[in-house]
């Protein structure tokens, strides 16, 4: 999504000019529509921000408890159902008050017996008994049962669950740079080019031309990356594993090549033609002219372009879902699978009960997302501000 | 812009310096230009060339009802049937809210208020945001808590859900909610695109303020408010993270007849042949014919709001 | 004339079903007979064909089928967002708590079919047969050549299933006893995947359902090191003697299970529906297990 277009003109404060005029009341209530439409716009953007913090909270206020404590504790044989003291068995249970109020004997029974079949399914590990979403569990490294060393690993769906972030920010990090790498150079090359090196008229039809590679959606990159760039780039370059993040790194590259161009070219387009034409009026070449003059004075932009980009490709989803491997590695090398944030949210939120510690765990990898691309975004803004002061500045 | 000056002293300088360093980087950076150029061609002539078998009025209109994944039966008729409905859906809600949402920012608000500036940076914010928490956002608000709730009102004590399950509306509603920052910087940008000139002409006749906002600014502005929506139209018709959890469905024998119904998708179907189709070579020609039709959508749209956004944006230059 | 019918019908019903949807969302309990399908993975093609061979006998009654996995059925069943729910291993404890505290009753347990698990490799690859306990070092990550177990010198690639997949969970829980698969594991998001990438990849290995397989080896398995290699087959595997087989299931809330959808599954699991399992790849229940 590229950003909102800057530099447009501002409509002038006109709200004072008609001022004083009589109301005609069928106006005055559509006007009241109009601003209740945008306050709904208000609400819609601010419930998402709420709301998916809301459902990650109970994780960051430690309120969750993964541990298989309550299932270990003493089993009351279903015979006993009616020695029990209710609020004993209710807590015993598990349940709410209301929940409990509202079941019949038989459905006790049965719950009874399956604590019983719970309890014997538990492995026998000194692990059960950890909150694997405690902070230390979610950042740190653990040696768990089985392992011959402390490790990082996401492991949601085990007897004992663990949700290890580090694997998957390195996997998406790790994308993202591939992606960046590949696809920087190639649009700031292409912006310069086009915004002050061709001819006007190849202009015309070379900046529309690279900004319809936003208008590929991104399941026919992911689509073409798993079917065809992987088979090449394996035929090419011989590495073991088919899908990883290098694939996966160059499709999304193609996802962010029109990003980081159409806010770099925007910038490059808005320093003043006068600053070139100085340049080229002292003798100099039209290249010195960019290199030199152009891209220094429009460098926020530039900035702003590259920090877009890295919030447009840590965000995508599909293209990492199809084409990365989705292995949950912890390594720097490029030709690992790897396993992204927005693929692990992609594949494994349908599966989970809504309310429980895995569903909490995605939405906290939703608010970890989202506050890394609303700091790049914002990021991005303070680039193109600054860039706005400056040429204004300096005209 | 003013091509006039720099194109007369351009001549003078071909023939003055061909500094070598000068004269290979600027061939490196067209070089640049052209590999994505190449890149883009790649992807498309490979779509093309595969796809462009597979295309029929069967395939594109007929009913996937006979087996999905063999070649010599298999349709999408059902996948565009589903991808339009909740696009047109999409469009009832994101555009009344999109489009009132800028007038009100352009024409009403006060710019420096601090709820205008909230809103703005708000929406903003909203572009920036990734596709898969929209779908986080649709699954948990839409689909459990609108959905369940409106269920524990209509239909207490029925044990099957009706609106709280992933469906037509909800999916449509995430999308509205994730395009909106496409309609109201697209409609702001056209109703800024307006001269000042125009209103104060408009008041100055006798005009109420929203006679001059509806009947002069509105259908100036036009163009470029239906850029806005078939932008919006286009990336929401490609997306399928969003209605991964909100609404898809892998097969359904008939079309969706309500807006609780789940629905297949062009898109998500993509997904699907490309990754859980039983021989994925086999079924390779309804891979490709699908994402030619998916392409053809949202290409087409494309195209037409590049050329409605060109149309604006010069008819911007020759007024600003 | 079929063909006909079918190129007819979208045209002229598009626009007007178009509204139709925009207007009948005010009465969405208009229409009764929708059973909706959810789970499994392996088993979508299978529910498909269920589905499609019984709605042409019973133009009645319309069934969606989705995938996503057993997981995602368990959970669609627990949220109540769900009729059946598809299944490739057995409900879980914990899962069937879930469902009491959220229906109050547990829900109702049909074998539909068998399936036996294969594992694949490149048609390639030297090797032909494995142990259960060498498939649980490769798949927990001890065995990293082929090498070791007497092929080429290579490493072994991995190929998983998503862990929301019954599939995943069966193969973890039997071949590999619980422990958690190698960090190396790709995991793929359906059979197919897994398939298509062991027969593009000379060094791949990987599992899922024996009905699949379409361009790859699969491997014979032996229980233990002295037991007899066995291959997949339908007799192998109804029998008993291949080491890695399962039922598949389909769960029900027991509140539902009536009318139309109570029918639904007495006719999956009669001969009638049987011989559609068959037909998918799939083993038919044994004739004990069947409805009549």
């Amino acid at each position: 999504m590229p950003p909102p277009a800057h530099g447009t003109p501002r409509v002038p404060d006109w709200t004072s000019l008609a001022r004083g005029r009589r109301v005609r009341p069928l106006e005055w209530l559509a006007e009241r529509v109009l601003m209740a439409l945008a306050f709904t716009a208000l609400v819609v953007i601010c419930l998402i921000f709420l709301f998916v913090g809301r459902e990650a909270w109970p994780i960051f206020a430690g309120r969750v408890d993964s541990s298989l404590a309550r299932e270990l504790q003493d089993v009351i044989p279903p015979e006993d159902l009616d020695k029990t003291p209710p609020e004993r068995l209710r807590l015993y249970l598990g349940l709410t008050r209301e929940q409990f109020a509202a079941m019949d004997r038989d459905t006790l029974r049965e719950l009874m017996e399956v604590r019983i079949e719970a309890r014997e399914q538990i492995p026998d590990d000194k692990d059960a008994l950890l909150n694997t979403v405690r902070w230390r569990y979610l950042i740190g490294p653990h040696q768990w049962t089985g392992y011959d060393r402390p490790v990082y690993i996401w492991q949601p769906v085990s007897a004992i669950h663990k949700y290890n972030l580090v694997p998957l920010v390195v996997g998406s990090l790790k994308a993202t740079l591939v992606a960046l790498a590949f696809a920087v150079p190639l649009a700031l090359a292409a912006a310069i080019y086009v915004s002050q090196l061709a001819n006007p008229r190849a202009r015309e039809w070379l900046k529309p031309g690279i900004e319809l590679l936003a208008g590929i959606p991104s399941v026919v990159l992911g689509f073409f990356a798993l079917i065809v760039l992987a088979t090449l780039m394996q035929r090419l370059f011989g590495y073991p594993s088919r899908l990883n993040a290098l694939v996966a790194g160059v499709a999304l590259g193609l996802a962010v090549i029109p990003v980081v161009f159409s806010v770099a070219e925007d910038a490059l387009t808005s320093v003043p033609r006068s600053y070139a034409e100085a340049a080229l009026a002292l003798g100099s070449t039209r290249w010195q002219a960019a290199w030199q003059i152009v891209l220094p004075a429009a460098l926020p932009g530039v900035f702003a372009a590259v920090v877009l980009g890295f919030g447009r490709a840590i965000g995508e989803t599909m293209i990492v879902l199809m084409a990365s491997g989705n292995a949950s590695i912890l390594s720097w090398n490029p030709l690992d699978s790897v396993r992204t944030l927005t693929a692990t949210i992609a594949a494994e939120l349908a599966e989970t009960v809504v309310g429980g510690h895995h569903y909490r765990m995605l939405f906290v990898i939703g608010v970890l997302l989202f506050a890394v691309t609303f700091l790049s975004n914002l990021a991005g803004e303070w680039f193109i501000h600054r860039l706005r002061a400056r040429l204004e500045g300096q005209r | 812009m003013n091509p006039a000056p720099t194109a007369r002293l351009r001549g003078e300088l071909t023939t003055r310096h061909r500094e070598p360093v000068s004269f290979f980087c600027t061939g490196l950076t067209g070089l640049a230009t052209l590999l994505i150029l190449a890149m883009l061609g790649l992807i498309l002539a490979n779509i093309a060339w595969h796809g462009a078998g597979s295309l029929s009025p069967r395939f594109i209109f007929g009913s996937a009802d006979r087996d999905m994944f063999d070649p010599a039966k298999a349709a999408v008729g059902p996948m565009v049937f589903g991808t339009a409905a909740r696009v047109i859906l999409m469009t009832l809600f994101v555009i009344p809210i999109g489009v009132s949402t800028a007038i009100y920012l352009t024409e009403y608000a006060r710019g420096t208020s601090w709820w205008t500036r909230g809103l703005r940076s708000a929406v903003n914010n909203l572009a920036g945001v990734p596709s898969i928490v929209f779908g986080l956002f649709g699954l948990g608000f839409f689909v459990s808590a609108v959905g369940g709730s409106l269920d524990a009102l209509i239909y207490p004590g029925n044990p099957k859900p009706v609106w709280g399950k992933p469906a037509l509306i909800w999916a449509s509603l995430t999308l509205a909610v994730m395009t909106l920052p496409v309609v109201i910087v697209a409609t702001e940008e056209a109703l800024r695109a307006i001269p000042v000139g125009l209103r104060e002409a408009s008041l100055a006749l006798g005009a109420t303020k929203w006679q001059t906002v509806v009947r002069v600014v509105l259908p100036q502005a036009l163009p470029g408010i239906l850029t806005g929506g078939i932008l919006a139209v286009s990336r929401a018709a490609g997306e399928v993270a969003p209605i991964l959890f909100t609404g898809v469905a892998y097969y359904m024998a008939s079309l969706p007849r309500s807006l609780t119904d789940q629905f297949m998708d062009l898109a998500y179907h993509v997904f699907v042949l490309s990754t859980q189709a039983p021989d994925v070579d086999k079924s390779r020609p309804i891979l490709y014919g699908t994402v030619v039709v998916l392409l053809l959508l949202t290409f087409a749209l494309n195209v037409v709001a590049i050329l409605i956004r060109a149309r604006v944006r010069r008819r911007l230059r020759q007024l600003g | 004339m079929q063909m006909k019918s079918t190129t007819s019908w979208v045209p002229r019903r598009f626009l007007g079903t178009t509204l139709v949807v925009l207007a009948a969302g005010t009465c969405p309990g208009a229409h009764a007979a929708t059973i909706t399908v959810k789970g499994s993975d392996t088993m979508v093609i299978l529910a498909q064909k269920w589905a499609e061979v019984y709605m042409s006998q019973h133009p009645d009654v319309k069934i969606q089928v989705t995938g996503g996995g057993t997981g995602t059925g368990f959970a669609a069943l627990q949220n109540q967002q769900t009729d059946l729910c598809n299944a490739s291993r057995k409900i879980r404890p914990k899962e069937v708590e879930t469902c009491i505290r959220a229906f109050g009753r547990r829900p109702t347990e049909y074998r539909v079919a068998l399936d036996g698990l294969s594992v694949y490799v490149h048609a390639d690859n030297p090797i032909e047969e494995l142990s259960m306990e060498q498939l649980e070092a490769i798949f927990t990550g001890r065995i990293t050549n082929w090498k070791e177990l007497g092929g080429p010198d290579a490493r072994i690639i991995l190929y998983s299933r998503e862990n929301n997949s019954g599939t995943y969970e069966f193969f973890k829980d039997h071949v590999l006893q619980g422990k958690d698969f190698a960090a190396q594991a790709q995991t793929m998001p359906g059979t197919a995947a897994v398939l298509q990438a062991v027969s593009r990849e000379r060094y791949g290995i990987g599992y899922g359902g024996a009905a699949y397989g379409v361009g790859a080896k699969h491997l014979r398995i032996r229980k233990d090191a002295g037991a007899p290699a066995v291959e997949p087959t339908e007799e192998n595997v109804i029998n008993g003697s291949y080491p890695i087989s399962r039922y598949l299931y389909i769960y029900v809330n027991p509140a539902l299970d009536k009318g139309p959808v109570a029918e639904y599954l007495r006719w999956i699991r009669s001969d009638a529906g049987q011989a559609v399992v068959k037909q998918v790849g799939y083993y038919p229940l044994p004739p004990e297990l069947r409805t009549r």
